[in-house]
């Protein structure tokens, strides 16, 4: 009983890495020879033994899963087990999502051999505890059989190769017991065993394994469908984390959803071909960074700028704006998007069908140019594409009897109400929210520059309550500087300080108000960069982190860390200080010298949830585990808007 | 991309003389065999700019470059002529068809530029930073060697005057202060208020107006109809707009405040306050956004506009042909270092009949239908079409035109020779410049004249 309700209950992450705590147990004492070295902690760890093998707590596991496949899986196990150590380094939670899922095909066990286990949960209470902790042996067979170099090793080292085929049949023939299923449902299940196998397939003959041992392939599918969805979100987390190439390479071909930035060679390619920009070649970047776009800095202006009659198909507004995003004079998330689409809205006023297309599809790929323009000035931010989205929505939806001036019209006022209530409204609410957490004598901490931070600010004086603001700033940008500049012009007492410093300050902070670029539905904040050092001094000194954002910038998309999704810096920018040429340590470096240099120079990080105590946004306070709730709801509005 | 372009081709230049006539107006004065009008309208045919208004001083100077142009870039271009009368100054003649005026910003080209500078450059420039004007400076061309002769005194003396005094703002956008040589000697006078907002002024004296302005209309048409004794762009109206970039009139932002008056609901003008401010602050402020805040923090009241420059790179070859010795350098340049000027439609037609032992050196150009005699020299010269010159002649560092008879054993040391000259036998000159029709003596020998024929 206890079994059954965990099978169902536990949450997908653990239920991935799941069958691993079961084969160290099951493969004691031949396979001591290598991995036990690295795996004992697990057979005898009181969990495992005390608890249901589900109960195994996944770090724990995660050792001992590498240490399984390191003597399973002879090539990729290797590799994956090299990368330990730099991958550990970052985040335990990370690694495990990680390691579950290196070469593609251990995916598809691992949910063979947690659907196995689900499926015995039926039976698991006429069986012996023993035959059901076996199982899962089963399902790790049945991956190493995938590689059929390693299968001898494994056969050897599994005791009971018999049994475990024995379970196999008893698996498949579980099915139909717990099989409530709809003739659409196996139907469905049908094809994406197909489409698996075909996959599974290709993959064993890219990564050179010879007749990739199929027959068990059959048997795994049903599982995966099961829980398709959660699997691939993890997977496509794990995904990110561009760590080891090769084998992310390899999985890249049969995963649909890589949301990677340039770390595609086709997209990259395509983009180059299509691009107005030179592209800085990639030297001198940091290799964990690579699969980002490298930054355009202003050496580009001028090239751009010759090019400026050229590209008439761009509208003036919009090249404006591009170039302000260039350069750099535009910053700020709010801004940029406001700009955008302002431009957009003069692009449009200024738009006329072309003969014989209709406005519909035309104005959809005109806005695309204008997009893939923008992005090649600068990267996006996640509240430009939420606007993107918005508008193509807003055009696609437009009702076809609408006469050209009156959609122009129509599409220009939606982008007003966007603004309007997206932004500027929005902005008025959370200030309204915000300011009910300002209390006479506090003393407010703010990092960088963030327009609704300084507007809750703002408003707060103007309300007469007394409070200090501590502004801290950081090289390279010292946006500060302004934020600082305007608090003090309008008469707040402020105190400013560099990042570095930020463990001195805290203590006698009472709030920490942050801006973002975008929250995750993970709760994680996307925002500059620093902004999860200063959250994470203030979790440490029991201070409340308040994140104030809009709405419109949350994201429905899940990130772990800020590695595989960022946005490059002028790496110019952080190896010279404008204005001291006393600084110049690093001018005089020969060539060759300088070809050991990297620098990195990231603009954003990803702030984990944890760190985060309150979220003010415009539909209220909130947590921020109830970021998915909100995004949910907010996409379904601004369709309907 | 809303931009009009303003060709000031200019007629007669006094500056220019004996080279110029009413035959050949300043605009088709050849460089390199080529009206120097081709290196204007060539290179912003390059730029995709293919509507062109080009602005000629006199009528008959007016059809002569309608013809030329009209045979050139027939089918390529689509350009209007406007004839302007004479002496009315660049200034003049943007207000004499300131009505053809309509796109929201204009370029103004000079059309004695010759440059390889991407017009879109400075276009570029100015949209970003929504500039009143944005001017184009280029360092100062070194002048060859040509200029270490015996004219080199008096030519200093010019170039003194032709030289900017350029005031920079630290980050090398925006002009703070523009004097031309004239001024100079008087004294600077600079504005405290601009000093005083900026905080530093980098003063610059080796740069040069490129004579390559964007302007916005609403303020170019703004400041022609209320200054109508503003003759030169260069030394009225830029200087003006400089000058008054921080207590810029209300007549230069009229347009900007129709339409906030037009938002009638208070509510949506609030939110448009709003959203200006949040894009104010998000970018970078100039010293203009500081300077127009008010100490207190309360809404701007004062008006600025923004003056930016482009400073085209040392690389970059950007010269104009406003002087004798400009020309001559011009020539030598495009033949030598900057060939990439010369436009495809350029290239020398069939090879000029040559005598035995003749010898061409580098850098020379020679026209179509060109016969040489026996035993000539020529050096770093350009030789124009359908010119004779006899046996025993040496020709250095020269421009000869077309249809030039050159008789036995002259020898012609940079010098300019128009077209239709005849040079008798034996004739030397030693930078001089002889105006078109003119007939030298046979033996006689010039340095560093003018030779022209009297006007009848």
């Amino acid at each position: 009983m206890d079994a059954r309700r965990m099978s169902r209950a536990v949450p997908r992450v653990r239920q991935v890495g799941f069958f691993t705590p079961n084969t160290p147990a099951q493969q004691p004492q031949p396979q001591s020879a290598a991995p036990s070295s690295e795996s004992p902690p697990l057979s005898d760890s009181p969990a495992s033994n005390s608890l249901s093998p589900v109960m195994i707590p996944p770090p724990r596991h995660l050792s001992d899963n590498l240490g399984g496949r390191t003597a399973a899986v002879p090539v990729p196990g290797r590799e994956n087990s090299g990368e330990l150590p730099t991958v550990g380094s970052y985040n335990p939670s990370e690694s495990v999502l990680w390691l579950d899922s290196p070469p593609r095909s251990r995916i598809g066990d691992e949910e063979l051999s947690e659907g196995a286990e689900s499926s015995l949960g039926w039976y698991r209470r006429s069986d012996s505890a023993k035959f059901a902790s076996s199982l899962p042996s089963g399902g790790f067979n049945l991956s190493t059989a995938k590689h059929p170099d390693s299968v001898a090793a494994v056969e050897a080292k599994n005791p009971l190769p018999e049994q475990s085929e024995a379970q196999k049949e008893q698996a498949s023939s579980s099915k139909p017991l717990k099989a409530k299923t709809t003739k659409a449902e196996r139907r469905a299940l049908q094809e994406s065993q197909r489409a698996a196998k075909a996959a599974s397939r290709a993959e064993a003959n890219k990564s050179g394994t010879p007749g990739g041992a199929p027959s068990s392939k059959p048997m795994k599918q049903p599982p995966q469908k099961k829980d398709g969805p959660p699997v691939a979100s993890s997977i496509a987390a794990s995904e990110r984390i561009g760590v080891d190439r090769s084998v992310e390479k390899e999985r890249k071909k049969d995963l649909p959803p890589p949301r990677k930035q340039f770390d595609d060679e086709s997209r990259g390619g395509r983009a180059k071909r299509r691009s107005v920009l030179n592209q800085p070649e990639a030297r001198n970047r940091v290799e964990l960074f690579r699969h980002l776009p490298p930054h355009k800095n202003g050496t580009q202006l001028p090239y751009l700028g010759s090019k400026f009659f050229e590209l008439h198909e761009k509208h003036p507004a919009v090249y404006k704006v591009g170039l302000q995003y260039l350069a750099g004079d535009l910053s700020g998330g709010n801004a940029r998007c406001i700009a955008m689409l302002q431009a957009f809205q003069e692009a449009i006023r200024d738009y006329s069908t072309p003969p014989e297309k209709t406005l519909t599809r035309d104005l959809t790929s005109k806005i695309g140019g204008f997009v893939s323009f923008l992005i090649e000035c600068r990267p996006l931010s996640m509240s430009m594409g939420n606007a993107i989205r918005f508008l193509k929505s807003r055009i696609a939806r437009l009702p076809l009897t609408l006469s050209e001036s009156e959609a122009k019209t129509t599409l220009c006022s939606d982008i007003d109400r966007f603004i309007n209530e997206k932004i500027v409204l929005a902005d008025k609410v959370i200030l309204r929210h915000a300011a009910t957490k300002i209390r006479d004598g506090d003393v407010l901490l703010t990092y960088g520059s963030s327009c609704v931070v300084e507007m809750i600010l703002l408003y707060a004086h103007e309300l007469g309550k007394q409070f200090r603001v501590v502004v801290v700033d950081s090289h390279p940008m010292l946006e500060g500087q302004k934020l600082l500049r305007r608090l003090l012009v309008k008469g707040l007492s402020c105190t400013y300080t560099q990042l570095n410093a930020i463990s001195y300050v805290m203590h006698k902070v009472t709030r920490v108000f942050l801006g973002a670029s975008s929250i995750f539905s993970n709760g994680t904040v996307y925002s500059t960069v620093g902004t999860a050092s200063v959250a994470m001094v203030a979790h440490a000194f029991r201070v409340p982190v308040l994140v104030c954002c809009e709405a419109y910038k949350f994201h429905e998309r899940v990130q772990l860390d800020s590695i595989c999704f960022n946005e490059l810096g002028d790496p110019d920018a952080i190896s010279k200080v404008p204005g001291r040429v006393d600084v110049n340590y690093l001018d005089n470096l020969t060539d060759k010298q300088k070809e050991n240099l990297e620098l990195l120079n990231l603009k954003y990080d990803a702030t984990p949830s944890d760190y985060i105590s309150v979220i003010v946004t415009d539909y209220g306070m909130i947590p921020p585990t109830s970021v998915p709730v909100i995004v949910r709801g907010y996409r379904k509005e601004y369709l309907l808007i | 991309m809303d931009f009009q372009v303003v060709v000031l081709a200019g007629g007669n230049s006094k500056n220019l003389t004996p080279l110029v006539s009413k035959e050949l107006p300043k605009p088709l004065l050849p460089v390199a065999n080529c009206p120097v009008l081709n290196y204007v309208l060539h290179q912003l045919e390059q730029s995709n700019l293919k509507d062109l208004i080009v602005v000629v001083e006199g009528e008959d100077a007016a059809l002569l470059v309608g013809a030329w142009i009209s045979g050139t870039f027939i089918d390529r271009l689509h350009v209007e002529i406007a004839a302007v009368p004479e002496d009315i100054g660049t200034a003049g003649a943007l207000r004499a068809i300131s009505h053809h005026l309509t796109a929201k910003d204009i370029l103004v080209v000079s059309g004695d530029l010759v440059s390889d500078v991407p017009p879109g450059a400075l276009a570029a420039t100015h949209r970003r930073h929504d500039a009143a004007v944005t001017t184009m400076l280029c360092s100062i061309p070194v002048s060859g060697p040509l200029e270490s002769g015996s004219s080199g005194g008096k030519d200093k003396a010019k170039k003194l005057g032709r030289y900017n005094i350029i005031g920079l703002d630290p980050s090398k956008q925006f002009l703070l202060h523009i004097a031309t040589g004239a001024e100079i000697e008087k004294d600077a006078r600079i504005s405290k208020r601009i000093l005083h907002a900026v905080g530093q002024m980098e003063m610059r004296s080796d740069l040069m107006d490129a004579h390559m302005y964007a302007f916005k209309r609403s303020v170019l048409q703004e400041v022609l109809d209320v200054k109508d004794t503003f003759q030169s762009l260069k030394e009225d109206v830029l200087p003006y707009l400089v000058r008054s970039q921080l207590k810029s009139e209300a007549l230069l932002n009229r347009t900007p405040q129709g339409e906030e008056n037009s938002n009638e609901k208070v509510s949506s003008q609030n939110n448009q306050a709003f959203i200006s401010r949040i894009l104010a602050n998000a970018s970078t402020p100039s010293f203009h956004g500081i300077y127009s805040e008010n100490p207190d923090g309360s809404s701007s009241t004062r008006k600025t506009h923004k003056c930016c420059v482009y400073i085209a790179s040392s690389s970059s070859y950007c010269v104009r042909l406003n002087s004798i010795q400009a020309f001559m350098d011009i020539n030598r340049d495009v033949t030598g270092d900057a060939d990439h000027l010369l436009s495809p439609n350029n290239i020398i037609g069939p090879s000029p009949k040559l005598g035995t032992k003749t010898t061409v050196g580098p850098n020379c150009r020679l026209g179509e239908g060109s016969e040489m005699g026996d035993k000539c020299q020529v050096k770093r010269s350009i030789i124009g079409r359908h010119c004779r010159i006899g046996s025993h002649v040496k020709v250095v560092n020269s421009v000869v035109m077309n249809h030039v008879t050159i008789g036995d054993g002259c020898i012609i040391q940079g010098s300019v020779i128009c077209s239709n000259v005849q040079l008798q036998e034996r004739v030397e000159l030693k930078d001089c410049q002889v105006g078109a029709g003119f007939v030298v003596t046979a033996g006689s020998e010039y340095k560093a004249e003018s030779l022209a024929k009297k006007e009848k």
